[in-house]
Protein backbone atom coordinates (compact mmCIF):
# COMPACT_ATOMS: atom_id res chain seq x y z
CA UNK A 1 0.00 0.00 0.00
CA UNK A 2 1.83 2.97 -1.15
CA UNK A 3 -0.05 6.56 0.03
CA UNK A 4 0.28 9.83 -1.39
CA UNK A 5 -1.31 12.71 0.36
CA UNK A 6 -0.75 16.44 -1.19
CA UNK A 7 2.59 15.46 -2.58
CA UNK A 8 4.83 18.40 -4.25
CA UNK A 9 8.52 18.77 -4.82
CA UNK A 10 9.89 22.54 -6.23
CA UNK A 11 13.18 22.48 -7.51
CA UNK A 12 14.33 25.83 -7.57
CA UNK A 13 11.28 27.66 -10.22
CA UNK A 14 10.57 24.33 -11.52
CA UNK A 15 7.64 22.75 -10.04
CA UNK A 16 7.99 18.99 -11.13
CA UNK A 17 4.82 17.37 -8.47
CA UNK A 18 2.21 19.80 -7.42
CA UNK A 19 -0.35 18.45 -4.77
CA UNK A 20 -1.12 14.83 -5.84
CA UNK A 21 -2.65 12.23 -3.74
CA UNK A 22 -3.96 9.09 -4.33
CA UNK A 23 -3.42 5.72 -3.32
CA UNK A 24 -1.43 2.39 -5.12
CA UNK A 25 -3.61 -0.44 -3.54
CA UNK A 26 -2.48 -3.90 -3.17
CA UNK A 27 -3.36 -7.21 -5.35
CA UNK A 28 -3.42 -4.70 -8.62
CA UNK A 29 -0.80 -4.08 -11.29
CA UNK A 30 -1.15 -0.04 -11.26
CA UNK A 31 0.38 1.73 -14.03
CA UNK A 32 1.80 5.16 -13.81
CA UNK A 33 1.62 7.17 -16.84
CA UNK A 34 2.34 10.31 -17.94
CA UNK A 35 4.04 12.93 -20.79
CA UNK A 36 8.00 13.03 -20.25
CA UNK A 37 8.20 15.60 -17.45
CA UNK A 38 5.05 15.04 -15.85
CA UNK A 39 6.53 14.02 -12.60
CA UNK A 40 6.70 10.10 -12.73
CA UNK A 41 10.03 9.84 -11.62
CA UNK A 42 10.40 12.42 -8.93
CA UNK A 43 7.46 10.88 -7.52
CA UNK A 44 8.86 7.60 -7.35
CA UNK A 45 11.88 9.25 -5.48
CA UNK A 46 9.82 11.20 -3.29
CA UNK A 47 7.96 7.55 -2.17
CA UNK A 48 11.66 6.36 -1.36
CA UNK A 49 13.00 9.07 0.18
CA UNK A 50 15.68 10.06 -2.20
CA UNK A 51 14.13 13.48 -2.68
CA UNK A 52 12.59 15.34 0.26
CA UNK A 53 8.91 16.63 -0.56
CA UNK A 54 8.39 20.33 -0.65
CA UNK A 55 5.20 19.56 0.98
CA UNK A 56 2.50 16.80 1.69
CA UNK A 57 3.90 13.18 2.33
CA UNK A 58 4.12 9.90 0.82
CA UNK A 59 3.72 6.82 3.29
CA UNK A 60 4.76 2.91 2.44
CA UNK A 61 2.81 0.08 4.25
CA UNK A 62 2.08 3.44 6.74
CA UNK A 63 5.46 4.53 7.34
CA UNK A 64 7.59 7.44 5.90
CA UNK A 65 10.20 5.54 3.70
CA UNK A 66 13.32 7.06 5.69
CA UNK A 67 11.70 5.24 9.10
CA UNK A 68 11.89 2.06 7.72
CA UNK A 69 15.22 0.18 8.68
CA UNK A 70 15.16 -2.59 6.75
CA UNK A 71 13.46 -1.49 3.24
CA UNK A 72 14.14 -4.07 0.83
CA UNK A 73 12.41 -6.75 2.78
CA UNK A 74 9.21 -3.94 2.31
CA UNK A 75 9.72 -2.15 -0.87
CA UNK A 76 11.54 -3.04 -3.68
CA UNK A 77 12.60 -0.65 -6.15
CA UNK A 78 13.63 -0.55 -10.30
CA UNK A 79 14.72 3.45 -10.51
CA UNK A 80 15.20 5.46 -13.74
CA UNK A 81 18.59 5.76 -13.52
CA UNK A 82 19.77 2.20 -12.86
CA UNK A 83 22.65 2.76 -10.88
CA UNK A 84 24.49 -0.31 -11.72
CA UNK A 85 28.63 -0.10 -11.23
CA UNK A 86 29.92 -1.13 -14.88
CA UNK A 87 33.25 -2.56 -13.15
CA UNK A 88 31.41 -4.67 -10.39
CA UNK A 89 30.40 -7.74 -11.68
CA UNK A 90 26.50 -8.74 -11.61
CA UNK A 91 26.59 -10.68 -7.95
CA UNK A 92 28.97 -8.37 -6.39
CA UNK A 93 26.59 -5.61 -7.11
CA UNK A 94 23.47 -8.10 -5.59
CA UNK A 95 24.90 -8.61 -2.74
CA UNK A 96 26.22 -5.05 -1.39
CA UNK A 97 22.57 -4.79 -1.40
CA UNK A 98 21.94 -7.43 0.11
CA UNK A 99 24.22 -7.38 2.88
CA UNK A 100 23.14 -3.70 3.57
CA UNK A 101 19.73 -5.21 5.00
CA UNK A 102 20.68 -8.57 6.45
CA UNK A 103 19.53 -10.81 3.45
CA UNK A 104 21.33 -13.52 3.27
CA UNK A 105 23.82 -14.63 0.53
CA UNK A 106 21.38 -17.68 -1.12
CA UNK A 107 19.04 -15.14 -2.30
CA UNK A 108 21.42 -13.33 -4.05
CA UNK A 109 21.97 -16.89 -6.52
CA UNK A 110 18.19 -16.82 -6.02
CA UNK A 111 17.36 -14.02 -7.69
CA UNK A 112 19.89 -14.10 -10.12
CA UNK A 113 18.50 -17.38 -11.31
CA UNK A 114 14.51 -15.79 -11.50
CA UNK A 115 16.00 -12.92 -13.73
CA UNK A 116 17.76 -15.38 -16.20
CA UNK A 117 21.62 -13.66 -15.28
CA UNK A 118 22.81 -16.68 -13.31
CA UNK A 119 24.89 -18.11 -15.93
CA UNK A 120 26.86 -14.40 -16.23
CA UNK A 121 26.22 -13.78 -12.42
CA UNK A 122 30.47 -13.33 -11.86
CA UNK A 123 30.76 -10.83 -15.36
CA UNK A 124 31.29 -7.36 -14.83
CA UNK A 125 27.92 -5.78 -15.96
CA UNK A 126 29.99 -2.83 -18.01
CA UNK A 127 29.57 -5.84 -20.96
CA UNK A 128 25.84 -6.33 -20.07
CA UNK A 129 23.27 -5.52 -23.05
CA UNK A 130 20.55 -2.95 -22.01
CA UNK A 131 18.37 -5.86 -21.37
CA UNK A 132 20.24 -7.60 -19.02
CA UNK A 133 21.17 -4.39 -16.97
CA UNK A 134 17.58 -4.23 -16.95
CA UNK A 135 16.94 -7.50 -15.72
CA UNK A 136 19.98 -7.16 -13.13
CA UNK A 137 17.87 -3.85 -11.81
CA UNK A 138 14.84 -6.31 -11.34
CA UNK A 139 16.85 -8.48 -9.65
CA UNK A 140 17.90 -5.60 -7.14
CA UNK A 141 14.28 -5.13 -6.44
CA UNK A 142 13.50 -8.54 -5.93
CA UNK A 143 15.89 -9.08 -3.12
CA UNK A 144 13.81 -8.45 -0.55
CA UNK A 145 10.59 -10.61 -1.31
CA UNK A 146 8.96 -7.17 -1.03
CA UNK A 147 5.71 -6.52 -0.73
CA UNK A 148 5.54 -3.30 -2.38
CA UNK A 149 7.37 -2.89 -5.97
CA UNK A 150 8.21 0.22 -7.69
CA UNK A 151 9.16 0.37 -11.46
CA UNK A 152 10.28 2.90 -13.51
CA UNK A 153 10.05 1.61 -16.94
CA UNK A 154 10.61 -1.67 -16.39
CA UNK A 155 10.15 -3.10 -19.90
CA UNK A 156 12.78 -0.68 -21.68
CA UNK A 157 15.49 -2.66 -23.49
CA UNK A 158 13.80 -6.00 -23.09
CA UNK A 159 12.92 -8.11 -25.66
CA UNK A 160 9.72 -9.81 -26.55
CA UNK A 161 10.46 -13.08 -24.53
CA UNK A 162 11.72 -10.49 -21.11
CA UNK A 163 8.94 -8.48 -22.16
CA UNK A 164 6.06 -11.43 -21.77
CA UNK A 165 8.03 -12.79 -18.94
CA UNK A 166 7.85 -9.71 -16.67
CA UNK A 167 4.64 -9.30 -17.70
CA UNK A 168 3.91 -12.51 -15.97
CA UNK A 169 6.23 -11.66 -13.22
CA UNK A 170 4.24 -8.29 -12.33
CA UNK A 171 0.49 -9.99 -12.46
CA UNK A 172 1.87 -13.00 -10.23
CA UNK A 173 3.42 -10.61 -8.06
CA UNK A 174 -0.50 -8.59 -7.83
CA UNK A 175 -1.82 -11.71 -7.44
CA UNK A 176 -0.14 -12.54 -4.59
CA UNK A 177 -1.27 -9.40 -2.80
CA UNK A 178 1.55 -7.51 -3.65
CA UNK A 179 1.86 -3.81 -4.34
CA UNK A 180 2.72 -2.93 -8.04
CA UNK A 181 3.25 0.20 -9.33
CA UNK A 182 4.80 0.80 -12.77
CA UNK A 183 5.78 3.47 -15.01
CA UNK A 184 5.93 2.84 -18.74
CA UNK A 185 5.60 4.53 -21.87
CA UNK A 186 4.74 1.50 -24.11
CA UNK A 187 1.03 1.81 -23.97
CA UNK A 188 0.41 -1.78 -25.46
CA UNK A 189 2.29 -2.63 -22.76
CA UNK A 190 0.39 -1.09 -20.21
CA UNK A 191 -2.85 -1.84 -21.22
CA UNK A 192 -1.46 -5.34 -21.47
CA UNK A 193 -0.09 -5.34 -17.61
CA UNK A 194 -1.73 -2.90 -15.75
CA UNK A 195 -5.06 -3.44 -13.75
CA UNK A 196 -5.26 0.58 -12.53
CA UNK A 197 -3.68 3.75 -13.94
CA UNK A 198 -2.60 6.82 -12.67
CA UNK A 199 -2.20 9.66 -14.87
CA UNK A 200 -0.26 12.76 -14.23
CA UNK A 201 0.61 15.49 -16.22
CA UNK A 202 2.59 18.98 -15.07
CA UNK A 203 2.86 17.12 -11.74
CA UNK A 204 -1.03 17.05 -11.13
CA UNK A 205 -3.31 14.04 -11.12
CA UNK A 206 -5.50 13.90 -14.07
CA UNK A 207 -7.14 9.96 -13.81
CA UNK A 208 -7.03 7.61 -10.97
CA UNK A 209 -9.34 4.40 -12.15
CA UNK A 210 -9.09 1.22 -13.87
CA UNK A 211 -7.59 0.77 -17.11
CA UNK A 212 -11.34 -0.41 -19.04
CA UNK A 213 -13.28 3.05 -16.99
CA UNK A 214 -10.16 4.68 -18.33
CA UNK A 215 -10.62 3.26 -21.98
CA UNK A 216 -14.62 3.56 -21.71
CA UNK A 217 -14.51 7.45 -20.53
CA UNK A 218 -12.23 8.22 -23.43
CA UNK A 219 -14.42 9.81 -26.66
CA UNK A 220 -12.38 7.93 -28.95
CA UNK A 221 -15.07 4.84 -28.48
CA UNK A 222 -17.83 4.40 -31.56
CA UNK A 223 -20.04 2.79 -32.98
CA UNK A 224 -19.44 1.27 -36.48
CA UNK A 225 -22.65 0.61 -38.56
CA UNK A 226 -23.26 -0.32 -42.20
CA UNK A 227 -26.49 0.30 -44.35
CA UNK A 228 -27.61 0.13 -47.67
CA UNK A 229 -29.82 3.22 -46.66
CA UNK A 230 -26.99 5.25 -45.17
CA UNK A 231 -28.73 8.42 -46.06
CA UNK A 232 -31.83 7.14 -44.15
CA UNK A 233 -29.51 5.65 -41.24
CA UNK A 234 -27.77 9.46 -40.66
CA UNK A 235 -30.72 11.32 -40.26
CA UNK A 236 -32.30 8.96 -38.14
CA UNK A 237 -28.90 9.05 -36.22
CA UNK A 238 -27.79 12.35 -36.18
CA UNK A 239 -29.96 14.32 -33.54
CA UNK A 240 -28.61 11.99 -31.17
CA UNK A 241 -25.58 11.15 -31.67
CA UNK A 242 -22.39 13.21 -30.30
CA UNK A 243 -20.44 12.47 -33.80
CA UNK A 244 -21.03 11.16 -37.26
CA UNK A 245 -18.38 10.43 -39.86
CA UNK A 246 -18.06 8.10 -42.76
CA UNK A 247 -15.54 5.80 -43.55
CA UNK A 248 -13.52 4.90 -46.64
CA UNK A 249 -15.81 2.14 -47.00
CA UNK A 250 -18.79 3.18 -46.72
CA UNK A 251 -19.81 2.18 -43.40
CA UNK A 252 -20.74 5.08 -40.40
CA UNK A 253 -19.27 5.88 -37.43
CA UNK A 254 -21.30 6.94 -34.27
CA UNK A 255 -20.07 8.38 -31.46
CA UNK A 256 -21.80 8.85 -28.14
CA UNK A 257 -24.62 5.52 -28.59
CA UNK A 258 -23.99 1.85 -27.67
CA UNK A 259 -24.77 -0.48 -30.48
CA UNK A 260 -28.58 -1.73 -29.12
CA UNK A 261 -29.03 1.82 -29.23
CA UNK A 262 -28.66 2.14 -32.66
CA UNK A 263 -29.81 -1.69 -33.44
CA UNK A 264 -33.10 -0.56 -31.82
CA UNK A 265 -33.73 2.48 -33.73
CA UNK A 266 -32.91 1.03 -36.86
CA UNK A 267 -35.07 -1.26 -36.22
CA UNK A 268 -38.05 0.37 -35.21
CA UNK A 269 -37.63 2.93 -38.34
CA UNK A 270 -37.39 -0.32 -40.48
CA UNK A 271 -33.65 0.37 -41.54
CA UNK A 272 -31.66 -2.52 -42.57
CA UNK A 273 -28.01 -2.94 -41.16
CA UNK A 274 -25.37 -5.57 -42.76
CA UNK A 275 -22.65 -4.51 -40.36
CA UNK A 276 -22.94 -3.46 -36.36
CA UNK A 277 -19.88 -3.36 -34.12
CA UNK A 278 -18.41 -1.20 -31.54
CA UNK A 279 -14.93 0.01 -31.70
CA UNK A 280 -13.24 0.89 -28.59
CA UNK A 281 -10.41 3.46 -28.26
CA UNK A 282 -6.91 2.03 -27.66
CA UNK A 283 -5.41 2.77 -24.31
CA UNK A 284 -2.58 4.68 -26.79
CA UNK A 285 -6.00 7.12 -27.55
CA UNK A 286 -7.79 7.52 -24.71
CA UNK A 287 -4.79 8.77 -23.22
CA UNK A 288 -3.27 10.75 -25.51
CA UNK A 289 -6.61 13.07 -25.54
CA UNK A 290 -6.61 12.96 -21.76
CA UNK A 291 -3.02 14.37 -21.58
CA UNK A 292 -2.84 16.69 -24.58
CA UNK A 293 -2.89 19.69 -23.03
CA UNK A 294 -0.37 18.39 -19.89
CA UNK A 295 2.62 18.03 -22.27
CA UNK A 296 5.20 19.71 -21.92
CA UNK A 297 7.71 19.10 -24.62
CA UNK A 298 5.50 18.99 -28.05
CA UNK A 299 7.06 19.23 -31.72
CA UNK A 300 5.58 22.11 -33.06
CA UNK A 301 4.38 21.79 -35.74
CA UNK A 302 3.24 18.22 -35.13
CA UNK A 303 5.00 16.08 -38.09
CA UNK A 304 4.18 12.87 -37.78
CA UNK A 305 1.19 11.93 -40.14
CA UNK A 306 0.34 9.02 -37.58
CA UNK A 307 -0.40 11.33 -34.06
CA UNK A 308 -1.95 13.78 -36.40
CA UNK A 309 -4.55 10.98 -37.24
CA UNK A 310 -5.09 9.66 -33.39
CA UNK A 311 -5.16 12.97 -31.89
CA UNK A 312 -7.88 14.34 -35.18
CA UNK A 313 -10.01 10.82 -34.60
CA UNK A 314 -12.47 12.29 -31.98
CA UNK A 315 -13.11 15.58 -34.33
CA UNK A 316 -15.86 15.42 -36.75
CA UNK B 1 0.49 -17.20 -10.27
CA UNK B 2 3.81 -17.82 -10.03
CA UNK B 3 5.13 -20.78 -7.44
CA UNK B 4 9.29 -18.91 -8.57
CA UNK B 5 7.94 -15.77 -7.01
CA UNK B 6 5.93 -16.82 -3.93
CA UNK B 7 7.26 -15.77 -0.50
CA UNK B 8 10.78 -17.12 -0.40
CA UNK B 9 11.35 -19.12 2.92
CA UNK B 10 14.85 -18.59 3.26
CA UNK B 11 13.91 -15.09 4.09
CA UNK B 12 11.29 -15.65 6.42
CA UNK B 13 14.22 -15.57 9.42
CA UNK B 14 15.61 -12.46 8.66
CA UNK B 15 12.26 -10.74 7.76
CA UNK B 16 10.92 -11.54 11.14
CA UNK B 17 13.87 -10.41 13.22
CA UNK B 18 13.29 -7.09 14.78
CA UNK B 19 13.41 -3.86 12.73
CA UNK B 20 16.45 -2.09 13.39
CA UNK B 21 18.79 -1.32 11.25
CA UNK B 22 22.54 -3.65 11.45
CA UNK B 23 25.14 -1.31 10.92
CA UNK B 24 27.28 -3.93 10.47
CA UNK B 25 25.46 -5.21 7.35
CA UNK B 26 25.78 -2.06 6.21
CA UNK B 27 29.46 -2.33 6.89
CA UNK B 28 29.84 -5.33 4.83
CA UNK B 29 28.12 -3.79 2.42
CA UNK B 30 30.76 -0.83 1.89
CA UNK B 31 33.36 -3.49 1.92
CA UNK B 32 31.58 -5.50 -0.84
CA UNK B 33 31.40 -2.23 -3.25
CA UNK B 34 35.34 -1.30 -2.14
CA UNK B 35 36.83 -4.66 -3.03
CA UNK B 36 34.84 -5.49 -6.29
CA UNK B 37 35.99 -2.51 -8.22
CA UNK B 38 39.82 -2.39 -9.92
CA UNK B 39 40.01 0.87 -9.25
CA UNK B 40 40.57 -0.09 -5.06
CA UNK B 41 42.85 -2.08 -5.91
CA UNK B 42 44.99 0.41 -8.66
CA UNK B 43 44.56 2.92 -6.36
CA UNK B 44 45.97 1.24 -3.59
CA UNK B 45 48.97 -0.74 -5.54
CA UNK B 46 49.39 3.08 -6.52
CA UNK B 47 49.75 4.44 -3.28
CA UNK B 48 52.67 1.63 -2.09
CA UNK B 49 54.16 1.99 -5.27
CA UNK B 50 55.04 5.92 -4.62
CA UNK B 51 55.63 5.55 -0.69
CA UNK B 52 57.90 3.24 -0.91
CA UNK B 53 59.00 3.56 -4.81
CA UNK B 54 60.09 7.18 -4.66
CA UNK B 55 60.96 6.66 -0.77
CA UNK B 56 64.13 4.85 -2.58
CA UNK B 57 64.23 6.96 -5.22
CA UNK B 58 65.22 9.74 -3.15
CA UNK B 59 67.57 7.45 -0.52
CA UNK B 60 69.77 6.62 -3.61
CA UNK B 61 69.53 10.32 -4.67
CA UNK B 62 70.87 11.09 -1.49
CA UNK B 63 73.83 8.49 -1.21
CA UNK B 64 74.71 9.90 -4.58
CA UNK B 65 74.83 13.50 -3.61
CA UNK B 66 76.80 12.88 -0.41
CA UNK B 67 80.02 13.23 -0.97
CA UNK B 68 78.96 16.64 -2.31
CA UNK B 69 77.11 17.76 0.95
CA UNK B 70 78.78 20.68 3.00
CA UNK B 71 78.51 20.01 6.57
CA UNK B 72 75.77 21.79 7.73
CA UNK B 73 73.67 20.24 4.81
CA UNK B 74 74.86 16.90 6.18
CA UNK B 75 74.01 17.81 10.15
CA UNK B 76 70.35 18.89 8.83
CA UNK B 77 69.72 15.75 6.89
CA UNK B 78 66.68 13.90 8.74
CA UNK B 79 67.13 9.94 7.37
CA UNK B 80 63.44 9.22 8.85
CA UNK B 81 61.67 12.59 6.90
CA UNK B 82 63.91 11.75 3.39
CA UNK B 83 62.87 7.79 3.62
CA UNK B 84 58.90 9.25 3.63
CA UNK B 85 58.94 11.52 1.23
CA UNK B 86 57.12 9.14 -0.99
CA UNK B 87 54.09 10.74 0.68
CA UNK B 88 54.01 13.74 -1.34
CA UNK B 89 52.75 11.55 -4.59
CA UNK B 90 51.46 8.80 -2.24
CA UNK B 91 48.73 11.07 -0.63
CA UNK B 92 47.31 11.70 -4.00
CA UNK B 93 46.69 8.01 -4.96
CA UNK B 94 45.09 7.74 -1.77
CA UNK B 95 43.13 11.11 -1.61
CA UNK B 96 41.49 9.43 -5.13
CA UNK B 97 40.81 6.30 -3.84
CA UNK B 98 38.88 8.10 -1.13
CA UNK B 99 37.42 10.37 -3.77
CA UNK B 100 35.99 7.81 -5.79
CA UNK B 101 34.58 5.63 -3.44
CA UNK B 102 31.88 8.20 -3.00
CA UNK B 103 32.15 10.12 -6.52
CA UNK B 104 31.97 6.53 -7.87
CA UNK B 105 28.11 6.27 -7.00
CA UNK B 106 26.55 9.21 -7.75
CA UNK B 107 28.30 8.75 -11.58
CA UNK B 108 26.87 5.91 -11.65
CA UNK B 109 23.53 6.33 -9.74
CA UNK B 110 24.56 3.32 -7.86
CA UNK B 111 23.78 5.90 -5.18
CA UNK B 112 20.18 6.16 -5.19
CA UNK B 113 20.30 2.49 -4.78
CA UNK B 114 22.59 2.74 -1.87
CA UNK B 115 20.05 5.03 -0.23
CA UNK B 116 16.86 3.15 -1.19
CA UNK B 117 18.31 0.27 0.70
CA UNK B 118 20.01 2.23 3.94
CA UNK B 119 18.02 5.32 4.56
CA UNK B 120 19.70 6.01 7.00
CA UNK B 121 22.88 8.13 5.22
CA UNK B 122 25.04 8.60 7.82
CA UNK B 123 25.07 4.92 8.51
CA UNK B 124 25.83 4.77 4.91
CA UNK B 125 28.90 7.56 5.16
CA UNK B 126 29.90 5.65 8.74
CA UNK B 127 30.46 2.44 6.88
CA UNK B 128 32.25 3.73 4.04
CA UNK B 129 34.95 5.62 6.58
CA UNK B 130 35.38 2.58 8.39
CA UNK B 131 36.22 0.35 5.52
CA UNK B 132 38.46 3.04 3.61
CA UNK B 133 39.94 3.82 6.71
CA UNK B 134 40.68 0.50 7.88
CA UNK B 135 42.05 -0.91 4.10
CA UNK B 136 43.91 2.40 3.65
CA UNK B 137 45.71 2.32 7.27
CA UNK B 138 46.76 -1.58 6.49
CA UNK B 139 48.26 -0.67 2.85
CA UNK B 140 49.51 2.75 4.61
CA UNK B 141 51.47 1.04 7.41
CA UNK B 142 52.84 -1.52 5.53
CA UNK B 143 54.26 0.96 3.10
CA UNK B 144 55.13 2.96 5.42
CA UNK B 145 57.56 0.72 6.45
CA UNK B 146 59.00 -0.77 3.95
CA UNK B 147 59.33 3.10 2.73
CA UNK B 148 61.51 3.58 6.10
CA UNK B 149 63.54 0.15 6.43
CA UNK B 150 64.25 -0.08 2.67
CA UNK B 151 65.31 3.76 2.34
CA UNK B 152 67.35 3.16 5.96
CA UNK B 153 69.37 0.28 4.27
CA UNK B 154 70.14 2.31 1.11
CA UNK B 155 70.89 5.14 3.40
CA UNK B 156 73.35 2.80 5.61
CA UNK B 157 75.66 3.18 2.84
CA UNK B 158 76.99 5.90 4.13
CA UNK B 159 76.02 5.45 7.63
CA UNK B 160 73.56 8.14 8.11
CA UNK B 161 70.72 5.88 8.68
CA UNK B 162 68.09 6.24 11.42
CA UNK B 163 66.52 3.21 13.41
CA UNK B 164 63.01 2.69 14.57
CA UNK B 165 63.99 2.56 18.43
CA UNK B 166 65.77 6.23 17.69
CA UNK B 167 63.42 8.92 19.52
CA UNK B 168 61.00 10.35 17.59
CA UNK B 169 61.77 7.93 14.66
CA UNK B 170 58.02 5.03 15.34
CA UNK B 171 56.10 8.34 15.68
CA UNK B 172 57.63 9.44 12.33
CA UNK B 173 56.83 5.90 10.24
CA UNK B 174 53.29 5.47 11.99
CA UNK B 175 52.55 8.80 11.70
CA UNK B 176 53.40 8.82 7.71
CA UNK B 177 50.57 6.03 7.70
CA UNK B 178 47.79 8.08 9.74
CA UNK B 179 48.36 11.26 7.73
CA UNK B 180 47.75 9.11 4.64
CA UNK B 181 44.70 7.84 5.47
CA UNK B 182 43.79 11.11 6.60
CA UNK B 183 44.14 12.22 3.36
CA UNK B 184 41.89 9.60 1.86
CA UNK B 185 39.19 10.53 4.80
CA UNK B 186 39.49 14.74 3.41
CA UNK B 187 38.99 12.93 -0.25
CA UNK B 188 35.53 10.76 1.72
CA UNK B 189 34.54 13.89 2.88
CA UNK B 190 35.38 16.09 -0.33
CA UNK B 191 33.65 13.46 -2.35
CA UNK B 192 29.91 13.17 -0.56
CA UNK B 193 30.57 17.60 -0.64
CA UNK B 194 31.22 17.77 -4.15
CA UNK B 195 29.59 14.59 -6.00
CA UNK B 196 31.94 14.88 -8.73
CA UNK B 197 35.34 13.04 -9.30
CA UNK B 198 36.79 15.64 -11.10
CA UNK B 199 35.62 18.84 -8.65
CA UNK B 200 36.69 16.42 -5.32
CA UNK B 201 40.11 15.57 -7.11
CA UNK B 202 40.93 19.26 -8.08
CA UNK B 203 39.64 20.83 -4.67
CA UNK B 204 41.78 17.87 -2.95
CA UNK B 205 44.92 19.12 -5.07
CA UNK B 206 44.34 22.38 -4.27
CA UNK B 207 43.92 21.89 -0.49
CA UNK B 208 47.15 19.66 -0.12
CA UNK B 209 49.48 20.41 -3.25
CA UNK B 210 48.78 24.01 -4.73
CA UNK B 211 47.58 26.19 -1.24
CA UNK B 212 51.19 25.36 -0.04
CA UNK B 213 52.81 26.42 -3.08
CA UNK B 214 50.51 29.50 -2.84
CA UNK B 215 51.72 30.05 1.19
CA UNK B 216 54.78 30.04 0.35
CA UNK B 217 54.95 32.97 -2.14
CA UNK B 218 54.01 35.06 0.57
CA UNK B 219 56.54 36.96 1.88
CA UNK B 220 58.81 36.01 5.12
CA UNK B 221 57.83 34.87 7.54
CA UNK B 222 54.34 34.71 6.88
CA UNK B 223 54.72 32.32 3.90
CA UNK B 224 56.22 29.75 6.55
CA UNK B 225 54.02 30.65 9.25
CA UNK B 226 51.22 30.08 6.89
CA UNK B 227 52.03 26.80 5.52
CA UNK B 228 52.40 25.05 9.00
CA UNK B 229 48.86 26.18 9.50
CA UNK B 230 47.34 24.46 6.27
CA UNK B 231 46.16 21.00 6.53
CA UNK B 232 49.35 19.37 5.04
CA UNK B 233 51.98 21.35 7.09
CA UNK B 234 49.99 20.67 10.02
CA UNK B 235 49.16 16.97 9.19
CA UNK B 236 52.83 16.43 7.92
CA UNK B 237 54.49 18.09 11.38
CA UNK B 238 53.96 14.30 12.62
CA UNK B 239 57.15 13.09 9.85
CA UNK B 240 59.20 15.21 11.78
CA UNK B 241 62.00 13.71 14.02
CA UNK B 242 63.71 16.81 14.73
CA UNK B 243 61.61 19.29 15.66
CA UNK B 244 61.88 22.64 13.77
CA UNK B 245 60.00 25.89 13.96
CA UNK B 246 59.08 25.36 10.36
CA UNK B 247 56.34 23.33 11.65
CA UNK B 248 53.98 22.80 14.73
CA UNK B 249 54.86 20.37 17.11
CA UNK B 250 54.15 17.03 15.89
CA UNK B 251 51.28 16.20 18.31
CA UNK B 252 49.52 19.93 17.82
CA UNK B 253 49.77 19.57 14.36
CA UNK B 254 48.33 16.22 13.95
CA UNK B 255 45.40 17.51 16.29
CA UNK B 256 45.17 20.23 14.18
CA UNK B 257 44.86 18.31 10.78
CA UNK B 258 42.22 16.19 12.74
CA UNK B 259 40.45 19.13 13.50
CA UNK B 260 40.27 20.31 9.66
CA UNK B 261 39.21 16.64 8.90
CA UNK B 262 36.67 16.52 11.36
CA UNK B 263 35.12 20.09 10.16
CA UNK B 264 34.64 18.39 6.66
CA UNK B 265 33.34 15.65 7.63
CA UNK B 266 31.08 17.18 10.07
CA UNK B 267 29.89 19.26 6.86
CA UNK B 268 29.49 15.51 4.82
CA UNK B 269 27.58 14.35 7.17
CA UNK B 270 24.82 17.44 7.41
CA UNK B 271 25.12 17.97 3.48
CA UNK B 272 24.24 14.08 2.95
CA UNK B 273 21.42 14.20 5.74
CA UNK B 274 19.22 17.23 3.78
CA UNK B 275 20.42 17.19 0.12
CA UNK B 276 18.35 15.45 -2.48
CA UNK B 277 19.99 11.83 -3.79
Amino acid sequence: MIEIRDLAKRYGDTVAVDGLTFDVKPGWVTGFLGPNGAGKSTTMRLILGLDAPSRGTAKVNGRAYRDIHRPLFEVGALLEARGIHPGRSARDHLLALAQANGIPRGRVDHVLEMVGLASVAHKRAGGFSLGMNQRLGIAGALLGDPEVLLLDEPVNGLDPEGIIWIRTLLRGLAAEGRTVLLSSHLMSEMSMTAHRLIVIGRGRLIADTSVEEFIQRSSGNYVRVRSPEPDRLRALLAPHAQSLEDTDDGALLVGGLDCPTVADAAFEAGIRIHELAAETASLEEAYLELTQDSVEYRPDPPSDPRTQSVAAAPVT
Amino acid sequence: MTTTISADPTLALERSRPDTLPLTGVIASEATKFRSVRSTWWTLLCTAAMMVGFGVLFCYAYVARFDRLDARERLLFDPTLHSLRGLFLAQLAVGVLGVLIVTNEYATGMIRNTFAAVPQRSAVLAAKLVVFSAAALVVTTVSSFAAFLVGQSILSQKHVQASLSDPGVLRAVIGAALYLVGIGVLGVGLGVLLRRTAGAIATLVGLILVLPILAQALPSPWNTDVAKLLPDGAGQAILQVHHTTDSLSPLIGFALFCGYLAVILTAAFITLARRDA
